[in-house]
């Protein structure tokens, strides 16, 4: 099981990464979503995967039954999901309102806190490879 | 004991939701927040002298022993930097009250300055790496909320590029936490210190280790990782710049230090290489950005990334005498670099600009602010009798002491352009005479505005000149703090009790036999 | 979102929704359950309550600002948490006391705090894209700089 959540790990990374090199800002969020999965997922296959019962002790028990899942890592992902669903919804209206106030998605067009020395001159030349929405 | 060690995290975190609950009373909020940052100042004292008498401290939260529970350990260095933290807090919240409007202030603009310091303060203190991320995180999203308080065009532009970056640094920096986990079944810093010399496969630990360097590395901006710090770092209000640039990259670095001295210390030679070539380029990229700058905090801001090579040159070389380097130098830049932001307020304020090109003549019509530019600015550059001198010079006699000659004289021409730098903005700002399109003025501060503004910068300016003419204490903390770092015995005893300290020693016996029989 | 059986069947569903979450706040003792889900089904019942009329009616529904619900949960989370000065034990130890047949103890209260952190999180950020939206639908005109 653990060589499958490897490698899905690893196309959910490379997935992402693709994503985050566009300079569409809506895309590089959806990358930003990916990559955080596959995180996540990454501390679930470290912690061992196991096909076992949940890590719950039956009533009048002490301990848990022997054989079940590890609940850590299980902690460990719910906490950096609650994390990064409140970074992300941040990063989402961050994305929102930029659009509104800098009128693009284009991160090579965000040039408002780094102008351009000579921005007259660029305007002129075209890039290639410009792609819009 | 222990409370003493909960209550720097806890009492930002009260005054955060005290600040949300008060917000439409605009005077309560400033009295809670200057209350709070008093209180946390006092608090960081406590804890700094308890650990001054006693080495390492530790607390097991909610009474669930480590290496299961979350513990907070204070080593001199957590200790100092709470201490510097609680610093920048109170001078931040006294400059805000001249500095911050009052529609900021409705938008929770103290609350959330409290949450940043919880988090900060949390990142010091904490023993477990998931708990550390989970500090990261609390920090940075106050963070984003403080650099777009007010949402200029600027500041959603200089947001998108630190938001976008230091996300990607968290979810590395996650699953750097997820493999150490699958290799040791542990996240407690002080049992990764053990275990981790257990791990039989040392190049996946070393694999781990550079992720550790990358997430941190961008938090902490080095070259080439820095981007979205002279980005965004000139865009928010002075007084949250001002604690951005003193603190915020510092977690990384106090991150970088802990990690490279406590967990990842098994292939030295291989690590510790990486981050000297990442110190020499971050000092040099870094001072030739703000060679090529005209504004005042963008000046600044790539100076921040130059000096953030020191810190690293310091944990790179892995000597004692780097280490104290380090140390020393991150508390001196702490406290140099906010002061500098809030003089370039000031400066703001009575001239109207932060571009060089439209200042002029302050020199001559504001003689206290110049001088109390020309401390910290010559601090940092490293003129004696500074704090900045002992710094630099205690990280080229570390350098020469390894005959590292290259870098100390990487260093050193840094060092120098430094001061090009600052004599630019010297000669720009208050040298020169005003511009005639600059335009006059703009009206000049109330008493107590003025005093609000230029208190914290003279107190912090204070503190550099008595770091630097009365050196030994504190040069004698930063001795303390690098010697607990590069042996960990107490640190581990701390948190794991006699039973660590048997494993390590226990461990060590089976090194040394091992090394002997070959 | 204007439909008739959206809205006839969102008042049952709220009410339910907001039970059931209670419900698993209390079941979270000992079983699967807790603060964090329960905060989430109530904070999904007021969505759902958004999305059928409008975030006004919401935020009058609510009767305080969600950014203050957070907080106050915050605010109970660690206070339950300063109970452990009564041992003395470290921040957060569990404190227990029989009331007649029911034990009480400190982790409930943390619980409900975090119930109320979830809500007021959840909502602040729902209702503020919710406005932000009608604003935009509204307004046709580009915002100007805003300073």
């Amino acid at each position: 099981m653990e060589p499958i959540v490897a490698v899905l790990v690893g196309v959910l990374m490379a997935a992402s990464v693709y994503l985050m090199l566009s300079r569409n800002l809506v895309r590089f969020v959806f990358g930003l979503v990916l990559i955080s999965n596959a995180a996540n997922l990454l501390i679930f296959a470290g912690g061992g995967l196991t096909r076992a019962a949940p890590p719950l002790i039956a009533s009048g028990a002490d301990l848990p039954a022997s054989g079940v899942a590890n609940a850590l890592p299980q902690a460990l992902i719910l906490t950096a999901i609650v994390i990064s669903f409140g970074l992300l919804a941040f990063a989402l209206v961050l994305a929102f309102r930029a659009y509104q106030e800098l009128e693009t998605v284009d991160t090579d067009a965000m040039r408002v806190a780094e102008p351009r020395e000579d921005a007259a001159e660029l305007e002129e030349t075209p890039r290639s490879g410009d792609r819009t929405v | 004991m222990s409370w003493l060690l909960v209550l720097p995290i806890i009492l930002p975190m009260i005054a955060a939701v005290v600040g949300f609950v008060l917000r439409g009373n605009l005077v309560a909020q400033r009295v809670v927040s200057l209350a709070a940052a008093l209180g946390l100042l006092g608090l960081s004292i406590a804890l700094m002298a308890a650990v001054w008498q006693e080495g390492v401290v530790a607390a097991q939260m909610g009474d669930w022993p480590a290496p299961f529970g979350i513990t907070l350990v204070a080593d001199h260095l957590s200790a100092v930097m709470v201490l510097i933290s609680a610093i920048i807090g109170v001078a931040t919240v006294v400059y805000a009250f001249g500095d911050v409007g009052d529609k900021a202030v409705t938008y929770g603009f103290h609350p959330l300055l409290h949450a940043l310091l919880c988090g900060v303060c949390g990142a010091f203190l904490t023993g477990d790496l998931f708990n550390l991320y989970v500090w990261f995180e609390v920090m940075l999203i106050a963070s984003f909320a403080l650099l777009v308080l007010g949402g200029r065009r600027a500041q959603l532009d200089g947001a998108v590029k630190y938001v976008a970056l230091n996300l990607i640094a968290t979810i590395l920096f996650l699953g750097g936490i997820g493999l150490l986990y699958g290799l040791t079944g542990t996240l407690n810093m002080a049992d990764l210190h053990i275990r981790l010399q257990e791990v039989e496969n040392q190049g996946l630990v070393t694999v781990v280790a550079v992720m550790f360097i990358v997430a941190f590395g961008i938090k902490s901006a080095v070259f080439p990782l820095f981007f979205w710090l002279p980005a965004s770092y000139h865009t928010p209000k002075v007084a949250v710049s001002a604690i951005f640039s003193g603190l915020l990259t510092k977690v990384g670095v106090y991150a970088l230090i802990r990690c490279f001295t406590l967990i990842f210390t098994g292939d030295v030679g291989y690590t510790h290489e990486i981050l000297l070539w990442i110190a020499g380029l971050t000092m040099v990229t870094g001072v030739l950005g703000a060679a090529a700058q005209n504004e005042l905090r963008r000046i600044l801001s790539f100076h921040i990334i130059s000096q953030i090579g020191y810190m690293i040159l310091g944990l790179a070389l892995y000597t004692p005498l780097g280490i104290v380097g380090s140390v020393f130098y991150l508390v001196h830049h702490i406290i140099v670099k906010a002061n500098l932001f809030f003089v370039s307020g000031v400066v703001n304020r009575v001239a109207g600009s932060f571009e060089l090109s439209r200042l002029g003549d302050l020199y001559r019509y504001h003689p206290l602010i110049a001088v109390l530019f020309f401390i910290p600015a010559f601090s940092l550059a490293g003129f004696p009798p500074l704090s900045g001198f002992w710094a630099k010079f205690v990280l080229v006699q570390a350098s020469l002491e390894v005959e590292g000659y290259v870098i100390a004289a990487v260093a050193l021409v840094v060092g120098l352009l430094t001061i090009y730098s600052m004599t630019k903005i010297w000669l720009n700002a208050f040298w020169k005479a005003r511009p005639a399109e600059a335009g006059p003025p703009p009206p000049p501060l109330s008493g107590l505005q003025r005093w609000c503004l230029i208190g914290p910068i003279a107190v912090l300016a204070a503190m550099t000149v008595t770091i630097g003419l009365f050196v030994e204490p504190f040069y004698q903390l930063a001795e303390r703090s690098a010697e607990e770092l590069l042996n960990p015995q107490p640190y581990v005893a701390a948190v794991l009790g006699e039973e660590g300290l048997a494993r390590m020693t226990a461990l060590s016996l089976a090194g040394e036999e091992a090394g002997v029989e070959p | 979102m204007n439909s008739l059986i959206l809205r006839e069947a969102t008042r049952l569903l709220v009410a339910l929704m907001l039970l059931f979450s209670i419900f698993m706040l209390l079941r979270g003792h000992n079983e699967p359950g807790g603060g964090f889900i329960g905060g989430l089904i109530a904070a999904i019942a007021f969505a759902l309550y958004a999305l059928a009329t409008d975030a006004q009616a919401v935020r009058k529904a609510l009767r305080a600002d969600p950014r203050v619900i957070a907080a106050v949960g915050l605010g109970l989370a660690i206070g339950s948490g300063f109970l452990a000065l009564l041992e003395p034990a470290p921040f957060l130890t569990g404190q227990w006391t029989t009331v007649g047949d029911f034990k009480a103890g400190t982790p409930l209260p943390f619980d409900i705090g975090v119930y109320l952190v979830v809500v007021g999180a959840v909502l602040t950020i729902v209702l503020g894209i919710k406005e932000q939206q009608a604003d935009v639908e509204d307004d046709p005109v580009e915002p100007e700089d805003r300073r």
